[in-house]
């Protein structure tokens, strides 16, 4: 069966709010129902059928024809089924997803994969800042599934993770892993200053050493079970990350201004 | 009924359910892996003695195994799964945790779940750290003093697992007993999911229900004791110098059946001049355990 597509008119005048383009919530609706869902985010009306062309298909396997920067969270709360964007998505993309699978083909926007607790996130290109990271006076980042990176993430990614993988592939901005709970997060290529900052349990992995907080304390080289046993976990998913994962490591235990319960492993080579 | 020369008695070994789970082992190397298997399957022959019984499932390569080590799939079996739970936690942490080098993971799958990793993991004093993968599975890594030992949380239980298949093996002399009954054996430790508890696979000792003094569970199983015969009520003939039984556990019961059937060819492929004249089952007259697995159906 074919995919359910939504084919992109043209850049969108103004920020589209797509949580509604999800299977769960549009398994009931009829062709010209979804075409008159509102999309806006200011005082002008714009419905699905404004912006894009309707193909019906298979509601559990959806596909955005061309993306744009301006296509705001999109899968959100995706409980199942699969979506892809063939170009970029805007802010929030896979916010708080449960299961399913996201694909952004292009780069995303902030707060890509906020609070997701399953399913898997994939972004082909670049992610925006505060990647899997929770919303202001939220308590939670990433809670369970795998976050995937193809390119380089912004700042602060990983904040607050609780559970979960996320991996990086061409490296991360200042504050990775920032106040990170639990989960693991591996980057590979440069990572910003100060990686897991206030970082209380968890593990971050990173291919390239970076400059960590004095309150990181070394315990030394090791070859962990653990990243063996994750390296055969994600081979198919990175083979690069696969392949730092079957290295030894210096471990970092911190960070020590909290309680200093969680790990930086720098791969040894 | 008589193939290539040996007989084989038109009688069925009875089995009962018991309660299973498997793991998988892993260790630097392979001697290590043997090492923490065979503490940990040790003392393990019979649930009446042992609390369990549990034996080496096979060996696994390092492309088989979850963190890429040579492992050993071990198999334990118990009458509940409160017992089994209470052997599994005891013998993983005295025999696995404290193996140099060792990793320990779930061998079978199982919706309802015995604690594996989450019954040991306070060994780490609060050092233990928890990862969860995105596919459900769950693990502890307990910081040790040789690194990490890292543990899966659960392991699955099998419910309707099966313990007690048997078979006799009787021969002229000692020899040729002992020859047939390590032929079995050998090809029984190519089937998957079973296990032959005792030392080598077999049993010198016998047993049947009770005995003349007060409270002997089991006593020696005098009908198949070459020196008793013509003392007792024998079930041997003149013929028959030595009997060995080889006892069999299974995840399943297509598991202990696959297993006997291994072991009955092997008997007869050695044939009587060498192996075996003779092979028989123990069953207690079919109306205590469920399951029955006659000797003609398995060899047919």
């Amino acid at each position: 069966m074919n995919p359910f597509t939504f084919g992109l008119r043209g850049e969108p005048d103004q920020r589209l709010d797509c949580s509604a383009l999800v299977p769960h919530r549009l398994a009931s609706l009829t062709e010209a129902e979804i075409a008159r869902i509102p999309l806006n985010t200011t005082k002008q009306k714009i419905t699905v059928g404004d912006v894009f062309r309707i193909r019906t298909g298979d509601l559990a396997d959806i596909r955005f024809e061309r993306g744009s920067e301006r296509l705001d969270n999109v899968g959100e709360g995706l409980s199942g089924g699969s979506i892809r964007i063939d170009g970029p998505a805007g802010k929030a993309a896979g916010r708080n997803m449960v299961a399913g699978s996201l694909a952004v083909v292009g780069d995303a926007g902030p707060f890509a994969g906020s609070g997701l607790s399953g399913g898997r996130l994939e972004i082909g290109g670049d992610a925006g800042d505060f990647l899997g990271a929770p919303f202001p006076g939220e308590m939670q980042g990433v809670r369970g599934g795998l976050i995937l990176v193809h390119g380089r993430a912004g700042r602060r990614a990983g904040d607050r993770m609780r559970r979960g993988i996320i991996v990086i592939e061409r490296g991360a901005g200042d504050y990775a892993a920032s106040r990170m709970i639990a989960g693991t997060m591996i980057v590979l290529g440069a990572t910003g200053r100060l990686p897991a900052y206030l970082m209380r349990r968890g593990t971050l992995v990173l291919s390239e050493s970076a400059a960590l907080s004095p309150t990181f304390l070394p315990c030394g080289r090791f070859a962990f079970g653990f990243t063996a046993m994750l390296a055969q976990h994600l081979k198919r998913e990175s083979r690069a990350a696969a392949r730092l994962l079957k290295s030894a490591f210096e471990r970092y235990a911190g960070d020590m201004a909290v309680t200093g319960k969680g790990e930086i492993l720098v791969s040894a080579g | 009924m008589n193939i290539g020369g040996v007989d084989i008695d038109e009688t069925f070994a009875e089995a009962f359910a018991m309660s299973g789970t498997a793991i998988v082992i892993t260790g630097p190397t392979r001697r290590w892996a043997l090492n923490s298997a065979m503490s940990m399957t040790g003392f393990a022959t019979s649930v009446i003695g042992c609390g369990c019984e549990a034996g080496i499932d096979r060996e696994m390569g390092i492309r088989e195994t979850p963190d890429r080590r040579p492992g050993v799939r071990v198999v334990i079996l118990s009458m509940s799964p409160e017992e089994l739970q209470k052997q599994l936690a005891n013998r993983l942490g005295q025999c696995v945790l404290t193996a140099a080098g060792s990793a320990c993971f779930s061998g079978v799958e199982g919706t309802t779940r015995l604690r594996l990793g989450d019954a040991i993991r306070y060994f780490g004093d609060g050092w233990q750290i928890s990862k969860r993968l995105d596919d459900g599975r769950h693990f502890w890594r307990v910081p040790v003093m040789d690194g990490e030992f890292l543990c899966e949380a659960t392991t699955g239980l099998v419910t309707d697992a099966v313990g007690g298949g048997n078979l006799l093996i009787m021969g002229r002399s000692y020899d040729a007993a002992l020859r047939a009954a390590e032929a079995a054996i050998d090809a029984m430790r190519e089937v998957d999911d079973a296990i032959m508890p005792f030392p080598g696979g077999l049993v010198r000792s016998g047993s049947k229900i009770g005995g003349k003094y007060k409270g002997m569970i089991a006593s020696t199983n005098d009908a198949y004791c070459p020196t008793l015969r013509g003392a007792v009520d024998s079930a041997l003939d003149p013929s028959i110098g030595c009997v060995l039984e080889i006892v069999i556990d299974g995840l399943s019961e297509s598991a202990v059946a696959n297993a006997m059937r291994a072991g009955l060819r092997a008997v007869i492929k050695l044939g009587p001049k060498r192996g075996a004249v003779r092979v028989g089952a123990g069953n207690y007259g079919g109306e205590l355990g469920p399951y029955k697995f006659h000797l003609k159906e398995l060899v047919a």
